[in-house]
C-alpha cells in the first residue's frame, strides 16, 4: 500500500517543487560535484588536464605518524644542553626532509612531548588541518552549551506578560538580522587591544587595576573571543524556538504545579522541561550543525591566525580552494566535514531519542 | 494603446542604435573599480574618445568591485564567457597567462618606449600586459620628527642602512612620544604582505622562489639570509618597535596623521590623503637598504587581451590608445597614482618636478622589482603572507621559513612545475 505522502497528492508536490528543486541545484549536485573533485587532482586555475588520483587527497590531509627523536649527544656521548638546561634535538625536518624515510616526506610537526629523554613528536601531513579541525570541535564543544543555554535563559525571560516585551524580543533577535560580517566588525573594535570597548569597561569596573588585553591577537584569548561573539549572535534564533517550545506547554500544567505548591526551580525541573525536551533535541542538533559551518567571523576578525590559533575547517576549505587554487583539497576538507558533521548529528539524534 | 506604441518606438531606436554599431566591433573590457566614481569617469572618458576617434572597433565597460575581480574572471573563464580586454593585477598576471586566460599583446614597441619598465608586465619572453600607471612605497616620516631625533634624511643615493633604521626606531621608542615606532600596515591582510614586506627579505638577500628557475623555494625563502630577515622582522614585534598583526585598520589609516606612529611604511596611494589632513612636514623616505640594496615592489593594475578575443589587435589599439600621457595624467591626478611616463609625470600637479609626490617616480624608477614572475606566485604568495604574520606572532623563525618552503615546493609540484 502506498503511503498518504505518494498518493492523491499532486497539489502538494507541485508546491514543493519549486524548493525541492533549488535545493536539488544548489546543495545536492555541488555535494556530489565536491565528492567527485576530491577524487581528482583538479586545480581551480590550470592549463593541466585533471587525473583521478583516487583518496591521495584524503591522506593528504589525514595521514600522522609519530617519531622519536634521540636527544643531541657530543663526541663524549654526553647529551647536549642549551643555556636554559633544555635537552637539544635534532631538527624534524633531518626526518621529513631525508631520503631514508620516504614515508614522511613533506610532514610537519603538530604537537610532541617528551618520553625520558627522548621526544616523541606527533608529525601530520596537513598540520594547518589537524589544527582546524581541533579548533573547530573545540569551538564546537563550547557554542553547543553556550549558545543552547543563553538561548533558554533569554526565552525564559522574554516568556512574560509584562508591558514593552516585545522590544525586548526585539533587541535580543537583533543580532540574528544583522550581518555577521557587520557584527564581526563591530567586535573587532570591541576586543581591539588599545583602547577597545572591552577593555575600556574592564578598567573601569577593576578601577584602573586591569591591563588591556589584545583580546584577538594572542593564541590563549582569540578562539575564546570568537566563540563569546559567536554565541552572543546566534543567541536570538535560537531564543526564538525555545519560546516557541514554552508557549507550547499547557498553562493547566502551571497552574496544577502553583497548586501542589512547587517552587520556581521544580516547577522549571518538572514542568518546563519536560516540555521542552524535542525543542531542546532541535536546537542541540542545529546549533551544532551550524557551529561546524564557522567561517565569517574568523574570516573577518583573525584570518585564522594568531598561529593558526582560529583556524577552523571551512575557513581552510575557502582558503585552499580559492586563495590556493586547490579546489580539490578544499573539496576534500567539505566532504570529510559532511561526514563528520553527519555522524555527530546521528550520534546525538540515537542519544537523544525518545526511549519507550 | 499608448503601452504598444512606446515598445514600438523602443523597438525602433534600439535597431537603429544597433544598425550605427554594427559597423564597428564590440569589445567588452573588464575593469576592477567599480565604486569609485572618479576612477570611472576617467575610464569612460578614454573609452568614449577610442570609440569615436576611429570606426573599426567599438569598447563597452562592466566594472567590478575590485575584492570580488579576481573571483568573477576565474569564474567566468571556467565557463568559457571571458570578455576581450581584462584588467589584470601585475603579480596575477603569469597566473593567468599560463592558464590561458590571457593571450601576448600585440602592441607596438613605440607605444611602451620610454614607460617605467615596471608597468609592463612581461612572461615567457612576451609582452602580456601593460599599465597606466604604477605604485610605490615609502617610510612615511615628519621632518619635525627626524630633526627633533637627530636623524639623518636617507637619500635615494644613500638610503638608511639596518643600523640606522634601527637606530631611528630606538630614538623614536626612547622619545616616549609615540605608541610605536613604526607603522607596517600589519592589518591590511592580503596582497599587502608579500607586496610591501618581501622586499625587505630580498634587500636581505632572500626572496620568495628562486628566481633563476622557479622551480624551487628551499634555500631561498629559508635561506640564512632570510632567515636573518626573519629575525629581524620578529623583532620588530618582540620588542614593541610595531604593532602586530591584530593592529586595528583604523589606526594604520589614521594613525601616523594623529602622531602614534613615528614612521609608516605606506603606499604613495596614501600621500594624498596624508597631505591632505594637514601633515605638511611629511617626507616619503627610500626603503632602507638590509645588504643588497635597497628594495621595494613593483607592478600594479595592467590591460591585457584574453584569450577569448578576435581582434587582438583591436584590443591593442585600445590599449595604445589608452597609454596616451593625457590619460596617464588625468588618472594620476584623479586617483594619485604614479604615470607611467616622465613626461605624464611632468604634466600632474603632485608628480611633476618639485611637485609634493614626485620623489615616489624616483622610488620606482630606482628601487622597484617585481614580484617573482610566475604562475605560482599566486600560491607563493599565500604561504609567504601566512609565515610573516605566524613570525610576528611569535613563531620559530626557522621552522616556520621550512615548513613555507616546503608548502610553496609542494604546490610547483602539483602544478607540474608551471610550465617553466
Amino acid at each position: 500500500m502506498s503511503s498518504k505522502l505518494t498518493r492523491s497528492n499532486k497539489a502538494g508536490w507541485l508546491f514543493a517543487m519549486p524548493g525541492f528543486s533549488l535545493l536539488f541545484l544548489f546543495i545536492i549536485v555541488p555535494f556530489f560535484f565536491a565528492f567527485y573533485l576530491s577524487l581528482t587532482n583538479q586545480r581551480l586555475v590550470s592549463p593541466n588536464e585533471a587525473q583521478f588520483v583516487g583518496l591521495e587527497n584524503y591522506r593528504n590531509l589525514l595521514s600522522v605518524a609519530v617519531v622519536t627523536l634521540e636527544p643531541e649527544t657530543d663526541d663524549a656521548g654526553q647529551i647536549v644542553r642549551d643555556e636554559d638546561g633544555e635537552i637539544e634535538y635534532p631538527r624534524v625536518r633531518t626526518i621529513t626532509r631525508s631520503d631514508e624515510f620516504p614515508q614522511y616526506r613533506g610532514m610537519g610537526e603538530w604537537f610532541r612531548w617528551h618520553w625520558g629523554d627522548t621526544a616523541k613528536v606527533v608529525i601530520a601531513s596537513d598540520v594547518l588541518f589537524m589544527k582546524a579541525l581541533v579548533n573547530t570541535l573545540t569551538f564546537a564543544l563550547f557554542i553547543v552549551p553556550l549558545q543552547g543555554g543563553g538561548a533558554l535563559l533569554l526565552a525564559l525571560l522574554i516568556n512574560q506578560k509584562l508591558r514593552g516585551i516585545n522590544v525586548f524580543r526585539t533587541v535580543y533577535f537583533m543580532p540574528v538580522v544583522i550581518s555577521i560580517v557587520v557584527i564581526s566588525l563591530l567586535w573587532r573594535f570591541i576586543y581591539s587591544g588599545n583602547d577597545g570597548l572591552l577593555n575600556n569597561i574592564l578598567e573601569v569596573l577593576t578601577l584602573g587595576a586591569f591591563t588591556p588585553i589584545d583580546w584577538l591577537g594572542r593564541t590563549d584569548t582569540a578562539l575564546g573571543s570568537i566563540i563569546a561573539m559567536s554565541a552572543w549572535q546566534g543567541m536570538g534564533f535560537h531564543m526564538v524556538i525555545w519560546l516557541a517550545g514554552l508557549q507550547a506547554i499547557s498553562p493547566t500544567l502551571y497552574e496544577a504545579a502553583a497548586i501542589e505548591g512547587a517552587s520556581k526551580w521544580q516547577t522549571f525541573r518538572y514542568v518546563t522541561w519536560p516540555g521542552l525536551r524535542n525543542t531542546a533535541v532541535l536546537v542541540l542538533i542545529v546549533i551544532t550543525m551550524q557551529s561546524f559551518a564557522v567561517f565569517a567571523q574568523v574570516d573577518v576578525m583573525t584570518n585564522g591566525g594568531p598561529l593558526d590559533s582560529t583556524q577552523t575547517l571551512v575557513f581552510q576549505t575557502v582558503e585552499r580552494g580559492y586563495g590556493k587554487q586547490d579546489i580539490s583539497g578544499g573539496a576534500t576538507i567539505s566532504v570529510i566535514l559532511f561526514l563528520m558533521v553527519l555522524t555527530i548529528s546521528a550520534v546525538q539524534g540515537f542519544l537523544t531519542r525518545e526511549r519507550k | 494603446m499608448k503601452l504598444t506604441k512606446t515598445l514600438l518606438g523602443a523597438l525602433a531606436a534600439s535597431t537603429a542604435l544597433a544598425g550605427a554599431a554594427a559597423a564597428q566591433t564590440e569589445m567588452k573590457l573588464w575593469y576592477h573599480g567599480a565604486g569609485n566614481d572618479v576612477e570611472s569617469g576617467l575610464l569612460n572618458t578614454v573609452i568614449e574618445e577610442f570609440n569615436s576617434a576611429q570606426s573599426d572597433y567599438s569598447v563597452v565597460v562592466e566594472s567590478f568591485p575590485q575584492q570580488s575581480y579576481n573571483e568573477s574572471v576565474v569564474a567566468s573563464a571556467l565557463a568559457g564567457n571571458l570578455p576581450c580586454i581584462l584588467d589584470v593585477d601585475g603579480p596575477v598576471m603569469p597566473n593567468w597567462a599560463w592558464a590561458g586566460y590571457l593571450q601576448p599583446l600585440p602592441i607596438s614597441q613605440e607605444a611602451i618606449e620610454g614607460h617605467l619598465d615596471s608597468t609592463i608586465g612581461r612572461y615567457d619572453d612576451e609582452i602580456y600586459s601593460v599599465g597606466l600607471w604604477d605604485a610605490a612605497v615609502a617610510l612615511y616620516a615628519r621632518q619635525s620628527t627626524l630633526d627633533e631625533l637627530g636623524l639623518r634624511t636617507p637619500t635615494l643615493e644613500e638610503p638608511w642602512s639596518k643600523d640606522e633604521l634601527m637606530a631611528a626606531l630606538d630614538a623614536a621608542k626612547a622619545s616616549g612620544n609615540y605608541d610605536y615606532a613604526l607603522d607596517l600596515g600589519t592589518a591590511w591582510t592580503g596582497e599587502w604582505y608579500p607586496y610591501a614586506f618581501s622586499p625587505f627579505m630580498q634587500s636581505f638577500g632572500g626572496d620568495i622562489v628562486d628566481r633563476s628557475t622557479y622551480a624551487s623555494a628551499d634555500g631561498v625563502i629559508n635561506s640564512d639570509e632570510a632567515i636573518e630577515f626573519g629575525e629581524w622582522w620578529q623583532s620588530l614585534f618582540e620588542e614593541g618597535y610595531a604593532p602586530g598583526t591584530s593592529q586595528d585598520p583604523a589606526d594604520r589609516d589614521v594613525g601616523f596623521i594623529e602622531g602614534k606612529y613615528a614612521f609608516s611604511w605606506n603606499g604613495n596611494w596614501a600621500a594624498a590623503a596624508t597631505l591632505d589632513a594637514g601633515v605638511d612636514d611629511v617626507v616619503f623616505l627610500p626603503a632602507p637598504d638590509f645588504g643588497t640594496g635597497p628594495k621595494i615592489g613593483a607592478g600594479s593594475w595592467q590591460f591585457g587581451v584574453s584569450s577569448a578575443c578576435e581582434t587582438p589587435e583591436g584590443a591593442a589599439a585600445f590599449v595604445e590608445h589608452a597609454l596616451q600621457d593625457k590619460y596617464m595624467a588625468a588618472f594620476s591626478d584623479g586617483i594619485g597614482l604614479i604615470p607611467g611616463t616622465k613626461e605624464a609625470a611632468q604634466m600632474t600637479v603632485k608628480y611633476a618636478d618639485g611637485g609634493p609626490l614626485a620623489v615616489f617616480f624616483d622610488l620606482s624608477e630606482k628601487q622597484a622589482l617585481v614580484r617573482p614572475v610566475t604562475p605560482g606566485y599566486v600560491v607563493a604568495a599565500k604561504v609567504f603572507e601566512k609565515a610573516l604574520a605566524d613570525i610576528a606572532n611569535g613563531a620559530d623563525v626557522a621552522d616556520t621559513l621550512d615548513a613555507a618552503a616546503d608548502e610553496i615546493e609542494k604546490d610547483i609540484e602539483s602544478n607540474q612545475g608551471y610550465g617553466h
